[in-house]
C-alpha cells in the first residue's frame, strides 16, 4: 500500500469519527465546543514546526515565522477563551 | 517518538467526545490542550534540521498576541474573537502549504524540472486546496468578524450578477491552481502561489459579504470546519498523518455543529449560504411603521410584576451589549423572594452565537435549572403573567409563523401568549433580520425603551420600594 492511499484512508476514517463524535450537543455548549475545536484547529501549529527547515531562504523563512506565529495565536488564544467560557460553569458546579 | 502523535490524537478525540455534555465539558478542554502540548512537542522533538530561531521567535510572539487576546477581550466581543482566531489557524494552514512547497528540494532543482503534479496526484491536489481554504477561512473569518461587530457591508452585486461574478473567481482560482501545479519552473511557481492566496483571499471577502449579520454564528461555524480541512490538506502537503486526522476531525465535526445550528433556525445550509435572510441589504422599516405602541418606565413594569405569580425573561444580544446579565439575576432574585415563579427562555439563536445567552447567564451564576430550552418552555407562555424581553427581536417576532416573508418557519419564542409582554429595547430599530416586528404593536405589549441594564436596574429600585 502507498504512502498517499493511507493518508486518504486515515483522512476518511478521522472525518467519519468527526461525523460521529458529535450527536446530541446542549445549546449551552455550541459555543464552547465551537471554540473548543476552533483551539484544536491550531494542530496545523506542527505542520508549522515541521516546515520551518534549517537552511532555507529568506522567503521561505519568513513564511514559517508567519505560520508558526498565526498558528500560535490561534492555539494560546483559543485554548484560554475556551477555558474562560468554561469558567463559568465550572464555578457552578463547585457550589 | 511518533507515538506521541497518537496519543495526542486520543487525547483529542476523548477531548472533543468530554466538551459535548456540561458535567465534562472542562476537563474536555483540559485534555485537547493537553492534547496540543504533547503534539507540539513531539513535533519539535521528531523533525530534523529544525530552524529555532524562526520557530521560538514565532512561539513567542504568536503566544503573546493569543494570550492578551485572550484576556483582554470582553464576554460580549468573545464570538468576533473566535471568528478571528479562527482566520489566523486557517492562514497558517494554507502558509504551511506554501512553506512545504518552497522547502522542497526538488522543486528547486534546475537540473531536472519537476512540477507538483509530477510528485504525485495527491499533493497536486492537496496543495491548492490547502491554500485556496486557508485564505478563504482567512478573510471569510474577518468579515465575519466585521459583520459580529454590527459594521454593515454588502456585496456589490446582487441576484444573478452576484453567482456571476463568484463563479468567474473560482474559475480563475481554478485556472490558477492548474497552473501552479504544472508548472516546472519555480519562480513561476511561487508566483502562481502568491496569485492563488490573493484570488482565494478575494474569494473569501465576497462570499461571506452578502450573508446577513444574523447569520454569522452558522458563518463562524463553518469556517471553523474549514479551518481543519486547511489543516487536514496542510497535512496531505507536508505529509503528516497527525495534521490530517485531527484536521479531517475538526472539520467534520464543526460541518455536523453547523448542521445542529441551521436546524435550530429552522433553515438549510445552503439557504443561509446563499444570503436568504437578513442581508444588509433588507430594508430596515422604522418607528413610522408601529400604530399602537404603548410605552411603560420602570415603575409601571414594577406594578404589573407586583401582581405576577409567573415571570419568564427572554434574554437576547441586548443584554449581552449593555452586560446586564448581572442586573437581570437581581431581579430575578428579588422576585423569587416574592414567590413568584422565575424562568429564562433560551432561544438556541439568541445573541450572536447559539448558547451565547447560557454562557452569558452563567457567568452571573443564574442556576441552571432556571435556565429553559425553547421546545421545553414554549407551551408554558400562555400560563405566564408577564414575559419580560431583554435586548432580544428577530427571536420573539410572531411574523416567522406567516407563511411567507424572510423569517418565514424561524422556530419562535411565543411569548405573545404571555398575559403581558414587556420588551426591553433601546429603540424600535429592527433586528438583524432587518424587519418589523408585529409584537411590538399588540395589545398586551408594553415597550421600555433603554438600554437593559438601566432599565432592569430601575425595574429592581421600583421592585424594592412596593
Amino acid at each position: 500500500m502507498d504512502f498517499y492511499f493511507l493518508m486518504i484512508f486515515i483522512f476518511v476514517i478521522a472525518a467519519l469519527l468527526g461525523f460521529e463524535l458529535i450527536t446530541k450537543v446542549p445549546p449551552t455548549l455550541h459555543t464552547p465546543l465551537m471554540s473548543g475545536s476552533n483551539a484544536i484547529s491550531g494542530i496545523t501549529i506542527v505542520g508549522a514546526i515541521m516546515a520551518a527547515k534549517s537552511g532555507q531562504t529568506v522567503l521561505a523563512q519568513i513564511i514559517a515565522f508567519l505560520a508558526v506565529s498565526l498558528a500560535m495565536i490561534n492555539v494560546i488564544g483559543g485554548y484560554m477563551v475556551t477555558d474562560r467560557m468554561l469558567g463559568s460553569f465550572k464555578k457552578k458546579g463547585k457550589k | 517518538m511518533e507515538y506521541l502523535y497518537l496519543l495526542a490524537t486520543l487525547l483529542f478525540v476523548f477531548g472533543i467526545k468530554r466538551l459535548t455534555t456540561v458535567r465534562t465539558c472542562s476537563q474536555g478542554n483540559r485534555l485537547s490542550e493537553l492534547g496540543m502540548l504533547v503534539a507540539i512537542i513531539a513535533a519539535l522533538l521528531i523533525s530534523d534540521s529544525i530552524n529555532w530561531t524562526v520557530i521560538i521567535a514565532g512561539m513567542v510572539f504568536g503566544g503573546g498576541v493569543g494570550l492578551f487576546l485572550a484576556k483582554r477581550t470582553p464576554t460580549t466581543k468573545m464570538p468576533e474573537l473566535v471568528a478571528a482566531l479562527n482566520g489566523f489557524g486557517g492562514v497558517a494552514s494554507a502558509l504551511v502549504a506554501i512553506g512545504s512547497v518552497l522547502t522542497e528540494s526538488i522543486l528547486s532543482d534546475p537540473e531536472v524540472p519537476m512540477s507538483i503534479y509530477g510528485m504525485g496526484i495527491v499533493p497536486a491536489i492537496a496543495t491548492p486546496i490547502a491554500i485556496l481554504i486557508g485564505m478563504v477561512t482567512l478573510t471569510g473569518s474577518f468579515i465575519a468578524y466585521g459583520k459580529l461587530s454590527g459594521k454593515k457591508l454588502s456585496h456589490p452585486f446582487a441576484g444573478g450578477a452576484r453567482h456571476a461574478f463568484h463563479a468567474v473567481l473560482a474559475l480563475g482560482a481554478i485556472a490558477i491552481a492548474v497552473w501552479m501545479v504544472t508548472t516546472q519552473n519555480p519562480e513561476q511557481l511561487t508566483t502562481a502561489m502568491i496569485a492563488l492566496s490573493a484570488l482565494s483571499a478575494v474569494l473569501g471577502v465576497f462570499l461571506v459579504m452578502p450573508i446577513g449579520g444574523a447569520d454569522m454564528p452558522v458563518v463562524v461555524s463553518l469556517l471553523n470546519s474549514y479551518s481543519g480541512v486547511a489543516g487536514a490538506f496542510a497535512g496531505f502537503v507536508i505529509g503528516s498523518p497527525l495534521l490530517i486526522v485531527v484536521g479531517a476531525m475538526v472539520g467534520a465535526a464543526g460541518l455536523i455543529l453547523t448542521q445542529i445550528m441551521c436546524k435550530a433556525m429552522n433553515r438549510s445550509l445552503s439557504n443561509v449560504l446563499l444570503g436568504g435572510m437578513g442581508g444588509d441589504e433588507a430594508v430596515a422599516e422604522d418607528a413610522r411603521d408601529y400604530t399602537s405602541i404603548k410605552q411603560a418606565g420602570p415603575e409601571e413594569i414594577a406594578m404589573v410584576l407586583d401582581g405576577a405569580s409567573s415571570v419568564i425573561f427572554v434574554p437576547g444580544y441586548g443584554l449581552a451589549v449593555a452586560q446586564a446579565q448581572h442586573v437581570v439575576r437581581e431581579l430575578a432574585d428579588l422576585l423569587i423572594s416574592r414567590d413568584v415563579q422565575v424562568r429564562y427562555a433560551i432561544h438556541p439563536v439568541a445573541g450572536r452565537m447559539p448558547g451565547h445567552m447560557n454562557v452569558l447567564l452563567a457567568e452571573s451564576d443564574v442556576p441552571y435549572d432556571q435556565l429553559w430550552e425553547m421546545e421545553r418552555i414554549n407551551g408554558d407562555f400562555k400560563n405566564t403573567d408577564v414575559a419580560i424581553i431583554v435586548g432580544a427581536n428577530d427571536v420573539v417576532n410572531p411574523a416567522a409563523r406567516e407563511p411567507t416573508g424572510p423569517i418565514a418557519g424561524m422556530p419562535i419564542l411565543d411569548v405573545d401568549h404571555a398575559a403581558t409582554v414587556v420588551v426591553i429595547k433601546r429603540s424600535l430599530s429592527p433586528g438583524y433580520a432587518g424587519i418589523k416586528n408585529p409584537l411590538f404593536d399588540n395589545d398586551n405589549t408594553l415597550m421600555v425603551f433603554a438600554d437593559a441594564k438601566e432599565a432592569l436596574e430601575g425595574m429592581v429600585r421600583e421592585v424594592k420600594d412596593l
